[in-house]
């Protein structure tokens, strides 16, 4: 999961890792930042480097969270492949690691996804996937390219030797079809613009776009016709907009036919119990600023559409997230993860703010179509050096951005 | 009910002469670099010769102060109105390109050259954590140091924290005087001292290690690379340490930008107690996109009742039967503000009432009433819930001062767009609605 910073990635990744651990499934939810967003999220103390189990959800699924710390996985991928407990720690007080994983963040980005896809890859003793899903709250869209494209980066440093090894197999989890890059993106223009961006640089490096996360959607409380009325420079809204507020004595042209359209609103108001409805009475003068509240809301859903129509255009599938006016908490995760796992399964979005906004209706939008809880038999698990993982094929590793 | 905070006046921050560096710091998503944008539009049209930089600026913004490519020099921004005497630039941070610089500038042909070409530059100067924010303190020191413009106004990186900004320097510092690298430098450096002995055994087992890891040639282009910046490193702290005490100068004054969100907020708590502690001036903090209401003596709770009894109202009214028209109350009835036809009735009929004449593109009266009342209530609800966040912050830290950017629409990209903020800024906005 991945997004411009701002935008929520770390509650949209916490948020999917609930939803595809529903119906007993055992999904883990890692971080790489050091930032301890998921503890937050939370509200649980700060994460080891070590994978413990965070949350329940429903069915019996299991939510396990780990923080990836670059120098710890560093000592871990030495001791896992050198045996090199104790000079590993020699180095680590030298410096070396710290020097090593600061000094090529390539090398830092090969230690990160590869302990990620370690754990996609963790079998139990009876051959099972330990994870059934790998939800990875990865670095924003303006890095995410180059953090996954390891590949890449540490070709410049290592053309041969364990290192390239190492980003060679991770490169061949991430390019699978078993991984799925979501971006998480808000209906602003700038978020937009970053994801547009960040897919066409995902794409380029061939690298396995999933879904759009659309988060804190906010919902369009007037109908179209009166959108329509409002948002428009002559419509009723006018005087008390254009000048914020304030001049409700509209003078001329608007007189006659919004003149007459505001004092039907204010008697309508005045009904309803809000005062008079006379110039000058308690519900006359609330016409206007309301006039203007709502101008400036139907000038954001108009934006609002054109950010949709944008992030259709690319083509995936997109799935929304509300706006939880409060922040979010534990109750808020859960329901936008039942939300996560409604869509998945409806394959569309209820779209309450764009008739006309295009939901790309995709079963596979998760990367492996795990979240409606179907089984992928696909035998993805190739790739991962261990040739096909002998059962079922039910691995679904999100590697989720 | 809420809680007061001193007023931060941008104002005579900007006219006095002695202020010399803006720094807008917070976390991502909250404006900042569109407030540092208007903050030097407004006080280049109040007679500053200012100069802002900025670090990612959106494509749209860049594009409104004529930054249309990276160069990392300051171009003059046109459209400026410079009868105060004062006038703009702008530039956006090439990170890379001021490291090649600052190698380039440092050392000598020969060993820049190497320094360029090693790959661990490449990787370091292009990704290393905190690169950024290091290379921003470097341009701002040389900004400084040109001395074309009396006020600099400066952006900082999108960081994983706000407080990397202020870190960088001391992390780039402590990371280049690291044990490792001085291991790795050893055998040229200690020469004929005690402890070389020593030194060289640690340093044959170690890089036996690293090889067997690394592999030999990958050591070989860290040993390099080390041995190359050698030189450096020195120069690298010292200008560190020097932009470090321009920016706890008297002539520095940092703006904290925050929205009203818990998150935002809390960060720049952090932020301020931060900049306490290292010293640093912290003029106030800018909490933008709040939102106020013109009809605030309007409860949401009210509001929603209202819009309630309008909707039953417009439903009985709206369905085929006339007789549901009395339903809505005598009130509404009395005013006969609602037609009693059938709902589907066309447009044309010409005793229609005004609601009707004007066509079908129209709502009925109440049901528009009542959306406006919802859309009040939600507002307001808005309103309570920033104004709680916020008073969240002021309990806490009640001497910073504090000025409120109301909510613009949309988003902002254009030289208008900009002077509306600074307007906002300078408390100078008339009261929106």
């Amino acid at each position: 999961m991945t997004g411009k910073g701002g935008t929520g990635k770390t509650t949209a990744a916490a948020a999917l890792a609930l939803a595809l651990a529903a119906e007993g499934r055992r999904v883990l939810l890692a971080e790489v930042e050091e930032r301890q967003g998921i503890a937050q999220l939370f509200e649980t103390e700060a994460l080891p480097y070590e994978e413990r189990k965070i949350a329940s959800a429903p069915g019996g699924g299991e939510v396990h969270a780990l923080a990836i710390d670059a120098e710890l996985a560093m000592l871990d991928y030495l001791d896992m492949f050198y045996k090199l407990g104790r000079a590993g720690r020699a180095l680590r007080k030298l410096g070396a690691i710290d020097f090593a994983t600061t000094v090529a963040p390539g090398l830092r980005d090969v230690l990160l996804t590869g302990k990620v896809c370690e754990a996609v890859r963790r079998k139990d003793k009876a051959g099972w996937p330990v994870y059934d899903a790998v939800v990875l709250d990865a670095p924003p869209t303006g890095r995410i390219t180059r953090f996954l494209n390891v590949n890449d980066e540490v070709a410049g440093l290592a053309r041969v030797g364990p290192i390239y090894n190492q980003a060679q197999s991770v490169m061949r989890v991430l390019k699978s079809p078993q991984t799925a890059i979501h971006l998480v993106t808000l209906l602003e223009e700038m978020p937009v613009q970053e994801t547009m961006d960040g897919v066409a640089e995902l794409r380029a490096a061939g690298l396995p776009v999933g879904a759009v996360i659309v988060n804190m959607v906010r919902p369009v409380l007037l109908a179209d016709v009166e959108l329509a009325e409002v948002v428009s420079p002559d419509g009723p809204g006018a005087e008390a907009a254009g000048t914020g507020g304030g001049t409700a004595t509209g003078s001329g042209s608007g007189r006659s036919v919004n003149g007459k359209r505001r004092a039907a609103v204010a008697k309508a108001l005045s009904q309803a119990g809000l005062g008079g409805a006379r110039r000058g009475g308690v519900a006359e003068r609330l016409v206007d600023p309301l006039f203007a509240q709502a101008h400036e809301h139907a000038q954001r859903v108009v934006l609002e559409r054109e950010q949709r129509a944008e992030i259709a255009a690319l083509g995936l599938p997109v799935r929304e997230l509300e706006l939880l006016g409060d922040g979010v908490d534990l109750g808020g995760l859960y329901r936008l993860a039942e939300s996560l796992r409604k869509q998945a399964v409806a394959g569309t979005v209820p779209d309450p703010g764009a008739p006309t906004g295009t939901v790309s209706d995709d079963p596979e939008g998760w990367g492996s179509g795990s979240i409606a809880g179907t089984d992928t038999s696909t035998g993805t698990g190739t790739g991962t050096g261990t040739g096909t993982n002998g059962t079922d094929g039910t691995e679904t590793n999100e590697v989720d951005e | 009910m809420s809680l007061d905070s001193p007023l931060l006046e941008i104002d005579p921050l900007l006219d006095d002469l002695r202020t010399r560096i803006i720094v807008c710091c917070g976390s991502g998503g909250v404006g900042k670099t569109t407030t540092a944008a208007a903050l030097g539009v407004r006080a280049a049209e109040r007679g500053r010769t200012a100069v802002v930089l900025t670090i990612d600026p959106a494509r749209r913004l860049a594009q409104s102060m004529g930054l249309t490519e990276l160069d990392n020099t300051p171009r003059e921004v046109d459209g400026i109105d410079g009868s105060a005497g004062g006038s703009l630039h702008a530039m956006m941070l090439d990170m890379k390109r001021t490291f090649d610089e600052v190698v380039v500038n440092h050392s000598d042909p020969e060993r820049a050259r190497a320094i360029l070409e090693n790959p661990f530059y490449q990787s370091l100067s292009a990704g290393f954590a905190g690169t950024q924010e290091y290379m921003a303190m470097e341009k701002l020191g040389q900004l400084r140091a040109q001395d074309a413009w009396d006020l600099i106004i400066v952006d900082t990186p999108p960081s994983r924290s706000a407080l990397d900004f202020l870190d960088a320097p001391k992390r780039l510092g402590s990371f280049l005087d690291g044990k490792f690298i001085k291991l790795l430098m050893a055998p040229a450096k200690v020469g004929g001292r005690a402890g070389v002995k020593f030194l060289n055994m640690g340093m044959s087992m170690m890089t036996g290690t690293l090889s067997k890891v690394m592999g030999a040639s990958l050591l070989r282009d860290v040993q390099t690379f080390v041995a190359a910046m050698d030189t450096m490193f020195g120069g690298f702290r010292t200008r560190a340490d020097a932009t470090y005490r321009l920016l706890q100068a008297p002539g520095t004054a940092f703006l904290v930008v925050a929205a009203p969100e818990r998150d935002a907020l809390r960060e720049a708590a952090y932020f301020v107690e931060r900049l306490a502690a290292e010293d640093m001036p912290l003029a106030g903090l800018v909490l933008n996109r709040v939102h106020s209401s013109g009809a605030a003596q309007l409860t949401a709770e009210r509001a929603l009742a209202a819009a309630e009894a309008l909707e039953d109202f417009a439903e009985a009214n709206g369905g085929p039967e006339q007789g549901g028209a009395d339903r809505g109350g005598e009130n509404l009835a009395a005013a006969r503000i609602v037609d009693h036809r059938p709902g589907k009735a066309d447009a044309g009929t010409p005793d229609g009432t005004q609601d009707r004449t004007e066509g079908d593109r129209q709502a009925p009266s109440e049901r528009l009433a009542a959306g406006l009342l919802r859309l009040h209530a939600e507002r307001m609800q808005v309103v309570a819930r920033e104004r709680r966040t916020r008073d969240r912050f002021v309990s806490v830290h009640p001497e910073v001062p504090m000025v409120d950017v109301t909510a613009l629409p949309g988003d902002v990209h254009d030289l208008e767009g900009l002077r509306e903020i600074g307007l906002r800024l300078a408390g100078a906005e008339e009261v929106a609605a």
